[in-house]
This record gives structure tokens, C-alpha cells and sequence, in this order.
């Protein structure tokens, strides 16, 4: 790793901080229609993550999938304008929020099914391999995933079939309002590996463990040796959603304020970086700056943009 | 013109609806590699029903594959493999099934298109059975065909003939949106003519008027066994005109014949077409044709009088042509 990769690495969580800042404001000033699930705090995995794929490899998301998608390369202008419901958003405005996909970058969607797009992973994985390419797909999902059927099945069929495609279990500790641990029983890893896929915990918080992590698994799936599961520890700073404001009845404003200071992924970076005198923290202010200014300039260019015509209304239900 | 249209085309055989089942899946996986088959026993068992049996021995294990128990697994797995480039088909073993992997149907396959704004596609069929009588009992005898039926984003087929089965199949393949195909179980040993070679099911609307109306039902039924399914819509008035029927059933079709027994020139067939041009332009896989009589003052000889009105069988002839059938 160069300094310019670990400084796109800051500049790229830095893009997503900044983006849900400005979702979060958009929406509690009611400029926002929807609901809205902040990344802010998990950013360090999509971006670990990302940055250990090439433009072409498919990624599938979740409701909480802004980050995802910045991650995979979308730009904020064209995200806000979907998030607003306007034409030139990357679904046209048809999306929004829960359902953004960049199928040019090889997002094929966030989902607002919990686990609803983990044969989807499998799939686009499947049709990569049949291709003869070595494109790989990662399957991005929270930890209320393991909850699903559906995920089983498809680790079965992944393992089985050594299909290229990486699960990434965000494990942010809460099932949208219910502590993981209420709802998930023995030994998280131990799931995966009872289907014979490799797996491994990293720290969330930290971009180069999780890109290091996700660098192996990217490495062997690419060499056609079958899937691989990453279980990142992280934490969403905010509520569930937007509108998940008094928190106090399933977890502390303490807790809350200790992974804030302690475990911010942008702060953890930095320091490093600092530290180890690749960047100063005025290289890391002005990549900071840069950023602020164009996510800025793309939310102007969203809030100026038109509505669809009503004539798109019935277009696109069919192909 | 002979008065059995069907002998013209090519030879038909009889063959089960189960083997023309079989012959659309072979010969669409020949002509594209693309195609693929997923379910449990599928593969060597051919399913339960022995419709697929001897894919497998022509298409080996990589293009027939033999899955888990894992309705909603495999109906995922197709989404994504169909997003990324694929035309599968997945097989849920009883119509009963499909409940298991209505999220992956309702949610995922039936959504994508519209909610990427166009952007991505879902070539996808679901293969599945319906129907009762066969002893089995609440969990595996359901006509659940309304369900799917009510998602728009979701095509469904029922196909009720050998015939219809061989050309439904192939017109889903290609299709790039995601059908769901209901077989019922007992229809599996009907026997019916099925053309030789290639044939898929197009559709075509014929808007006539008057008594033309009985001569384009006519023409329909001829059309049938050729493998053109024909929709007639008779406007009933000219003034005022429903035009909405006409743009609505051309949009459905895409491809629309306009008949009356008035000059063609400067005539009824020349406004309707007109008005389903404005309506339908961006739908239509070919230009609206017009039938009317011919140009010329009516003539007394009846071998002469005879030519200048249309007939079933020149309904037919043109109809062809839209279908792109000569
Ligand atoms: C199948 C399904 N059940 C329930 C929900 C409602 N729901 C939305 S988000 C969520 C919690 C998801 O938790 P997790 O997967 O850990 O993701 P996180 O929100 O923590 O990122 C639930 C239950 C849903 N969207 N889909």
C-alpha cells in the first residue's frame, strides 16, 4: 500500500461521513421523503472492502447501503438526486434510498429485504465463474442477516460449488433496536465454517485490517478457490434510522460516546497515518476539505435537479 | 389458398406436452449457452415428472443442475446469475413450492427492472406446476397462478396444449423479463400437433370493423396452429373512436394489422392506423398494416369482385409477414 491508496482510502470514508451528514440533515428538515439508514461509523468496511475490489466486480447491498454504494465509486450527485426522487438519480428517482444500484460499477442494488440479496450475490458470482472471468462478488449484510434462511442456503450452495463471492457480515452489535446477542445464538464464524468457507473476524473500525482481510478473501476467490466469509466488528454512530432519535432503551448515550471517541474509523486511520509520517494533518485536512466541497456541489446539483416526468411512471416495469 | 393453413408452414408430429416441454428447453439451450437449468432432481432424475429427462446427458451437470432443497436459495441465485448476464431457469418441483421463494419472485426478480430505472434486467423463468386431482392432498396440489399474477414486473404463462407449451417456453427464454410457467401435472401425457423446428409465440393485433370483424375471427383461428396468437378488437364506433383499446392492445402485441372493408386510400384503416402510430410508435416491432378494399371501382364479375375485399386468407398471409413468418 502507497500513500496516495491510503490517502483515497481516508478521502473515500471521509465522502460517506460527509454524505450521511447531509442526509441526515436533509431529512430532519423534511427535504428528504423516506427513511434513511446511516453508514456513519461503519465506514471503514465498505471502503476496506471496496478497495480491495476492481470497478468490475459486483457488489449486492443493504438498507443501509450509502456507503456501498460511495464505496463502489458512485457520486454523491447522482446518489443525492436518488435519494430525492429526482430524474438524473442512478434509479431515476424510481429507487431511492433502499434501492440504489450502479450497475455500472458493478452495484447491482442495495436491498431492502434483510438478506434479499444474498443469492443474488451468489448468482451474479455464479455467472462470473461460468464466464470464465475472475470477477468476484461480495455479498454485503448486517449481522439481523443471520437470522435469514435463505443466507444458509446460499452459503451451501456457495461452498458446494465454490462460487467467487465474499459474505461481509457488518456486525454493528443491534438488530435495527434488539442487542445481536438476544437474537443470535454460539459462535458467529462458527456458521460459515460449518460449511467448509473459509471465514475471519476483523476489526471494523480499522480501513487496513478489513482491506487486508477482504484482500485475502478477494485473492482466493479470484484464484477460483471458493468463497469466504468476514465477520467486521463495527458500530452505527446514530439510530437505526433518521428518525431513531431516544435510543436510551436499548443501548447507553456512554456506549454511544465511547466508540465515538475511541473507535471512529476516519479518526483511527489518521492517527495512523500521522504517526507513521505518511500524511500530516494538514495533507488529511485539505483531502477533507476537497471532499466537504464536492459532496456540497452534489447536493446543489440534486436539490436543482427535475422531478421524472409523470410519464415514467409505468416505464421499466417491464423490460 | 388452402383451407388448412397449418400443412403450409412445416410438418407437425404429435408429441406429449411433457417432450415439447423437454424440446423447447433443448433446443433453446443449444442455441444459447447462456441458458441454464436449476432444481432439485433435475439433473438425472429429470424431475419427479421425468419432463427433463436426458438433459442432463446432452447438457451435463454445469448446464442442469441438481440443487439443494432450497427454494428460495436457487430462485435468489437465478436473479443474480440473470442480472449478470444469464438466462436461467430455475424449477420448483410443485407450484406449491413457489410460497418458499416468493421473496426472491415477488421482491427481487419482479422489482429490479423498475427500481434501477431501467437499468438492470431479470431474464429469468421459474418453472412450476398447478392443479389438483392426483391424490396429493392440500400441500401439493394448489393453483397458485393468481399470486404471481397480481406482481406486476412478472410475466405468467399457462400453457394448455403441446403446442402452446413448446412455443410459450421459448418466447419466456427469450423474453428479458421474468416468467413464471405453470404446468399442470396432468397435462404432462396430453398428446397434440407440435410443429418440426423453430417456432416461438408472437402475438399480433387485428383491429377490424364491422363484418370484417367476423372475417379477422376467422383468420384467428386459422392463425393458431400456425403459431400466431391473434387479438381482435372491434372498436364498434368510429366517431367517437376508443382509442385507448386500440394503443393498449398494440402496446401488448407490438404488432397491429387494421382492417375495413372501405378503400384503404384516405380511408377508416388509414385514421386507426394513424392513431395507433401516435399512440404505440416506441411499442411496435413493425409497421402497422392496413387491409381495406382494393382501389377500384366494385366489379360485377364474382371471380373479379371476390379479389377486392379481404379475406381470412389474406388475413392471414399479412399477418404472417408481421409475425416476420413467410
Ligand atoms: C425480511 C425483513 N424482515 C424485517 C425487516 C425490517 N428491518 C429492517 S432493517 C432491520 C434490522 C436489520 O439489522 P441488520 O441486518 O443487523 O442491519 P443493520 O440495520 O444493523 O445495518 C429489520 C428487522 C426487513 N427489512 N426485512
Amino acid at each position: 500500500m502507497n500513500r496516495d491508496q491510503y490517502l483515497t482510502m481516508y478521502a473515500q470514508m471521509y465522502r460517506i461521513r460527509v454524505f450521511e451528514e447531509h442526509v441526515n440533515e436533509l431529512y430532519t428538515s423534511g427535504k428528504m421523503p423516506g427513511l434513511a439508514h446511516l453508514y456513519i461509523g461503519e465506514e471503514a468496511v465498505a471502503v476496506g472492502v471496496c478497495q480491495a475490489l476492481r470497478p468490475d466486480d459486483y457488489i449486492t447491498s443493504t438498507h443501509r447501503g450509502h456507503g456501498h454504494c460511495l464505496a463502489k465509486g458512485a457520486s454523491a450527485d447522482r446518489m443525492f438526486a436518488e435519494l430525492l426522487g429526482k430524474a438524473p438519480g442512478y434509479c431515476s428517482g424510481k429507487g431511492g434510498s433502499m434501492h440504489i444500484a450502479d450497475q455500472e460499477r458493478g452495484n447491482l442494488g442495495a436491498n431492502a429485504i434483510v438478506a434479499g440479496s444474498t443469492g443474488i450475490a451468489a448468482g451474479a458470482a455464479f455467472a462470473a465463474k461460468r464466464a470464465r472471468s475472475d470477477r468476484v462478488a461480495v455479498c454485503f449484510f448486517g449481522e439481523g442477516g443471520l437470522g435469514q434462511g435463505i443466507l444458509y442456503e446460499v452459503m451451501n450452495m456457495a461452498a458446494l460449488w465454490t462460487l467467487p463471492v465474499i459474505f461481509v457480515c457488518e456486525n454493528n452489535l443491534y438488530n435495527e433496536y434488539t442487542p445481536y446477542a438476544e437474537t443470535t445464538a454460539g459462535d458467529l464464524l462458527a456458521r460459515p465454517r460449518a460449511f467448509g468457507i473459509v471465514a475471519e473476524e476483523t476489526d471494523g473500525q480499522d480501513v487496513r485490517a478489513v482491506h487486508a482481510a477482504a484482500g485475502r478473501a478477494v485473492a482466493r476467490a479470484r484464484r477460483g478457490e471458493g468463497p469466504a466469509f468476514l465477520l467486521c466488528q463495527t458500530y452505527r454512530f446514530l439510530g437505526h434510522h433518521v428518525g431513531d432519535v431516544n435510543r436510551g432503551y436499548y443501548r447507553t448515550k456512554d456506549e454511544e460516546q465511547r466508540w465515538r471517541a475511541e473507535r471512529d474509523p476516519l479518526q483511527i486511520l489518521m492517527t495512523w497515518l500521522i504517526a507513521e509520517r505518511i500524511a500530516t494533518s494538514e495533507e488529511c485536512a485539505r483531502v477533507g476539505e476537497q471532499v466537504r466541497a464536492e459532496v456540497a456541489a452534489g447536493l446543489q446539483f440534486a436539490l436543482a435537479a427535475a422531478y421524472p416526468d409523470p410519464s415514467e411512471v409505468d416505464t421499466h416495469v417491464y423490460a | 389458398m388452402t383451407s388448412d393453413p397449418a400443412s403450409t408452414v412445416v410438418a407437425t408430429r404429435e408429441i406429449t406436452f411433457g417432450q415439447a416441454v423437454r424440446e423447447a428447453l433443448a433446443e433453446e439451450m443449444r442455441r444459447d449457452p447462456t441458458v441454464f437449468i436449476i432444481g432439485e432432481d433435475v439433473a438425472e432424475a429429470g424431475t419427479p415428472f421425468k419432463v427433463l429427462s436426458g438433459l442432463v446427458e446432452e447438457f451435463g451437470p454445469a448446464r442442469v443442475i441438481d440443487s439443494p432443497i432450497s427454494e428460495a436459495g436457487i430462485t435468489g441465485l437465478a436473479v443474480g446469475a440473470a442480472m449478470a448476464g444469464m438466462r436461467p431457469v430455475v424449477d420448483i418441483m410443485f407450484g406449491d413450492f413457489i410460497t418458499l421463494a416468493m421473496d426472491q419472485i415477488a421482491n427481487q426478480a419482479a422489482k429490479v427492472h423498475y427500481m434501477s430505472g431501467g437499468k438492470l434486467k431479470v431474464p429469468m423463468v421459474v418453472r412450476t406446476t398447478l392443479g389438483a386431482t392426483r391424490r396429493s392432498a392440500a400441500q401439493h396440489s394448489q393453483s397458485l397462478q393468481a399470486w404471481v399474477s397480481h406482481v406486476p414486473g412478472l410475466k405468467v404463462a399457462l400453457p394448455s396444449t403441446p403446442f402452446d407449451a413448446k412455443g410459450l417456453w421459448k418466447t419466456a427464454i427469450r423474453d428479458d423479463n421474468p416468467v413464471v410457467i405453470f404446468e399442470d401435472k396432468l397435462m404432462y401425457p396430453l398428446k397434440g400437433p407440435v410443429p418440426e423446428g423453430e417456432y416461438a409465440i408472437p402475438f399480433v393485433t387485428i383491429v377490424a370493423t364491422s363484418s370484417m370483424v367476423q372475417v379477422a375471427l376467422r383468420a384467428a383461428e386459422m392463425l393458431s396452429p400456425l403459431g400466431i396468437s391473434a387479438e381482435v378488437v372491434d372498436p364498434r364506433t368510429t366517431v367517437p373512436l376508443d382509442a385507448r383499446a386500440l394503443v393498449d392492445s398494440a402496446r401488448k402485441t407490438s404488432r397491429v394489422m387494421v382492417m375495413d372493408e372501405g378503400y384503404e386510400r384516405y380511408g377508416v384503416t388509414a385514421e386507426l392506423a394513424a392513431v395507433i402510430a401516435e399512440g404505440a410508435f416506441h411499442y411496435l416491432d413493425a409497421p402497422v398494416k392496413r387491409l381495406g378494399a382494393m382501389h377500384v371501382p366494385v366489379p360485377f364479375s364474382p371471380v373479379l369482385e371476390d379479389l377486392t375485399v379481404p379475406t381470412p386468407e389474406r388475413v392471414v398471409e399479412v399477418a404472417k409477414t408481421l409475425c416476420g413468418k413467410r
